[in-house]
């Protein structure tokens, strides 16, 4: 079907107003971060800075152990990330083919336990982890991470095993294939863009937490980066806002570069044309 | 492929092993771990500097900084109490320590502070701190509310410029705002985004008190002319003479200042440390003044919620973490603390310090309302953050954007007020 002319010229119109809605914070942390404190007290702001600066930059790297804290936190997100992909895909996998009633109930049980909220959770998580001697330690946070993202990372999974078609594994059972082959060579491969999706989930959900990580570590060395941003903010939210614009846009490269360098293998389209339906 | 996975999973593990805890030494040394709030620039070094000399000069009882926020203080020290994982010692605010005093994580500090400290900080702090029969933390830094003034501005206009000595009174600074305003400019910009402890704190200036203790012991919640003083000043300022800002009224303090550099508003009522952010922000030439917040029956009162230095009840060693506290409210340390904070220090001889006496971005006018600053009221009170949130709040909101009228808000106050303070006191 083909879409007439206005209606595309709409639908780019939308598609650039939304990403303009999407863009319009980060340009606007951007362009704070540069700014002169003089700038930020302006009554009419401007997008380019006239004065730029890099001494927010300076300041905030003067102030807290950024690169410490950025340290830890691509530790903590990059062991739940592994982890968490580890555990869901064969537990996703047989989510996803095994229809008994094991397999429902697991799926019932990972929609519930997304209702509890976490500061629920905290102090028993906390005296837990405190028992096993992981308190004020980024192996201890990592469990926690994994935990927390693993009944998402189960669930987006299982949704992408279910899209590969099982007449694949059947024609290669057929050539001959061994199960442990014909997972490792045909059914891995086109979960691919599924696990690195679900990765990159588990990874950025584990970047940007803070309370676990406020409420766990208790050493300055140990802080992760959500943490550390927190302290340019005073008492009745006073926010130093030049040095904490430039941290938080700092904090937020790692998200954008590892997701510029996977997100053409989460694009679909791998599977098109695998089978005739 | 296999190859791959496992050296993958080898690599997470040697990273997670590189990240663990290796653990203290064991050198026979006392450690204590010291939560700091501070978070300016010029604070934080003077925190670290101190912990730094001190170190030097006891290096048997080594204190660690550990830098903490404002923000999530409340929610990080329950879990950390409730967890026995504390820091020894802790700075917060005086009306956040209520919860933690009554549910014992606090030591009472009476045996163990020094005598000079205790002199030398007036008994009406202390009482920010004293819950029952114990004082659960060092009151040491605190800031009054006070307005920042555009000085050109005013000295155009002619009014009479107010000092600590001859303040203006509530209903000459309802005039003088209205004589300033006009042609889309305002007298004043109320940034009211926490209107109840602005208007409970302003409102000893009056007389106010709001919260009564019967001689039951129970405490009600009653709304008398004296009450009503500032809350009414501000409507009528945002609602009938059009001299105060509406568009501020749920605003935080930053946020009126680009508003007030650019010229919109002759004033602004702020907190003493503001003047931190006005020095940094306003653009250049811009002349500011600091000017005393209005008076009423009872001259330039007005609350305050002290910063506040605890202990731990958990901590081992009270004692050298006290030594400490005495250590760091030095008055010479105090003043330095105060100049980093930008805040008013509490003990009686760093407030003659000339550092804090000088004309220079008003600290002369802040340190002149010392002797006028009281606890907050209510602070101490049972059930009072949730009178505060689920009924002030809301109600003072709407009654300063004139979406309902004083009976309304003294209804609500008051009878609704009184219904949620009943719960805490059966």
């Amino acid at each position: 079907m083909r879409t007439s002319r206005p209606a595309r010229i709409g639908q780019y119109t939308a598609l650039l107003a939304y990403l303009v809605f999407l863009a319009f914070p980060f340009l606007w942390l951007l362009s704070t971060a540069f700014k002169p404190p003089r700038e930020l007290g302006s009554l009419h702001p401007t997008w380019i800075p006239e004065d730029p600066t890099l001494g927010n930059f300076r300041q905030a790297f003067d102030e807290q152990p950024l690169l410490h804290a950025a340290l830890n936190s691509l530790l903590a997100a990059l062991g739940a990330a592994v982890i968490a992909v580890l555990i869901a895909t064969p537990m996703a996998y047989v989510v996803a083919r095994r229809r008994t009633r094991l397999a429902k109930a697991v799926t019932g049980w990972v929609v519930v336990s997304q209702a509890f909220p976490f500061v629920l959770l905290i102090i028993p998580l906390f005296l837990v982890l405190k028992n096993l001697r992981l308190i004020n330690a980024v192996p201890g946070l990592v469990l926690v991470y994994v935990v927390w993202a693993l009944p998402f990372a189960l669930w987006m999974l299982a949704g992408y095993v279910r899209a590969v078609p099982p007449e694949l594994e059947e024609a290669a059972a057929v050539d001959g294939a061994g199960r442990v082959r014909t997972l490792v060579s045909v059914t891995a491969p086109l979960l691919a863009p599924g696990i690195v999706a679900t990765g990159l989930f588990a990874f950025i959900t584990a970047w940007n937490e803070f309370f676990f990580a406020l409420v766990l570590l208790k050493t300055p060395e140990k802080q992760t980066l959500p943490v550390v941003l927190t302290h340019f903010i005073g008492a009745e939210g006073v926010a130093d806002l030049g040095p904490l614009a430039a941290a938080a846009f700092l904090a937020t490269l790692p998200s954008l570069v590892v997701f510029a360098l996977i997100q053409r293998r989460i694009t679909g389209g791998m599977l098109t044309g695998a089978v005739k339906s | 492929m296999r190859a791959r996975l496992q050296a993958l999973v080898l690599a997470l593990m040697l990273l997670l092993a590189g990240c663990s805890s290796g653990g203290t030494r064991d050198d026979g040394r006392i450690t204590l771990r010291f939560q700091s709030l501070a978070w300016q620039e010029e604070s934080v070094e003077a925190n670290r500097q101190l912990v730094a000399e001190w170190n030097a000069a006891h290096p048997d009882v080594r204190v660690e900084y550990v830098q903490g926020s404002w923000d999530s203080v409340h929610d990080q020290l329950l879990t950390a109490f409730e967890g026995g994982e504390a820091p020894d010692i802790i700075h917060d605010a005086s009306d956040d320590l209520a919860d933690f005093a009554y549910g014992g994580y606090l030591a009472d500090l009476k045996g163990l502070l020094p005598a000079r400290l205790k002199s030398d900080i007036p008994q009406r702090s202390w009482e920010t701190t004293t819950f029952g029969d114990g004082v659960y933390g060092v009151p040491f830094l605190q800031e009054p509310r006070v307005l920042i003034a555009n000085a050109t501005w005013l000295r155009k206009s002619g009014v009479r410029i107010p000092t600590p000595d001859k303040p203006w009174s509530w209903a000459e600074f309802r005039r003088i705002t209205e004589r300033l305003s006009g042609g889309g400019k305002y007298g004043v910009a109320w940034p009211l985004k926490e209107p109840v402890s602005a208007t409970l704190n302003l409102s000893l200036s009056a007389g106010g008190r709001l919260f009564h203790r019967g001689p039951d012991g129970k405490v009600t919640v009653r709304f008398e002319a004296a009450d009503q003083t500032v809350p009414r000043t501000i409507h009528d300022q945002a609602n009938t003479d059009r001299s105060a800002s509406p568009t501020t009224l749920g605003s935080g303090g930053s946020d009126t200042l680009p508003g007030f550099f650019g010229g919109r508003y002759a004033m602004v009522p702020l907190g003493f440390s503001y003047r931190q952010q006005i020095v940094q922000q306003a653009p250049k030439g811009f002349d500011w003044k600091v000017l005393p917040a209005p008076a009423g029956a009872a001259g330039l009162t007005q609350g305050v919620s002290p910063q506040t230095l605890s202990i731990a009840e958990d901590c081992p060693h009270k004692k050298e973490a006290a030594e400490f506290l005495g250590f760091l409210l030095r008055p010479q340390n105090m003043v330095r603390l105060a100049l980093g904070d930008w805040m008013l220090p509490t003990g009686t001889q760093a407030l003659e310090d000339p550092a804090l006496r000088t004309t220079r971005h008003g600290w002369a006018a802040g340190t002149a309302l010392a002797a006028h600053l009281r606890p907050a009221p209510a602070q101490t009170i049972r059930g009072y953050p949730e009178w505060k949130d689920k009924v002030a709040t809301p109600a003072l909101q709407e009654y300063y954007s004139g979406a309902i009228g004083l009976g309304e808000l003294r209804e609500r106050l008051v009878d609704d007020g009184n219904l949620v303070l009943a719960r805490y006191q059966r």
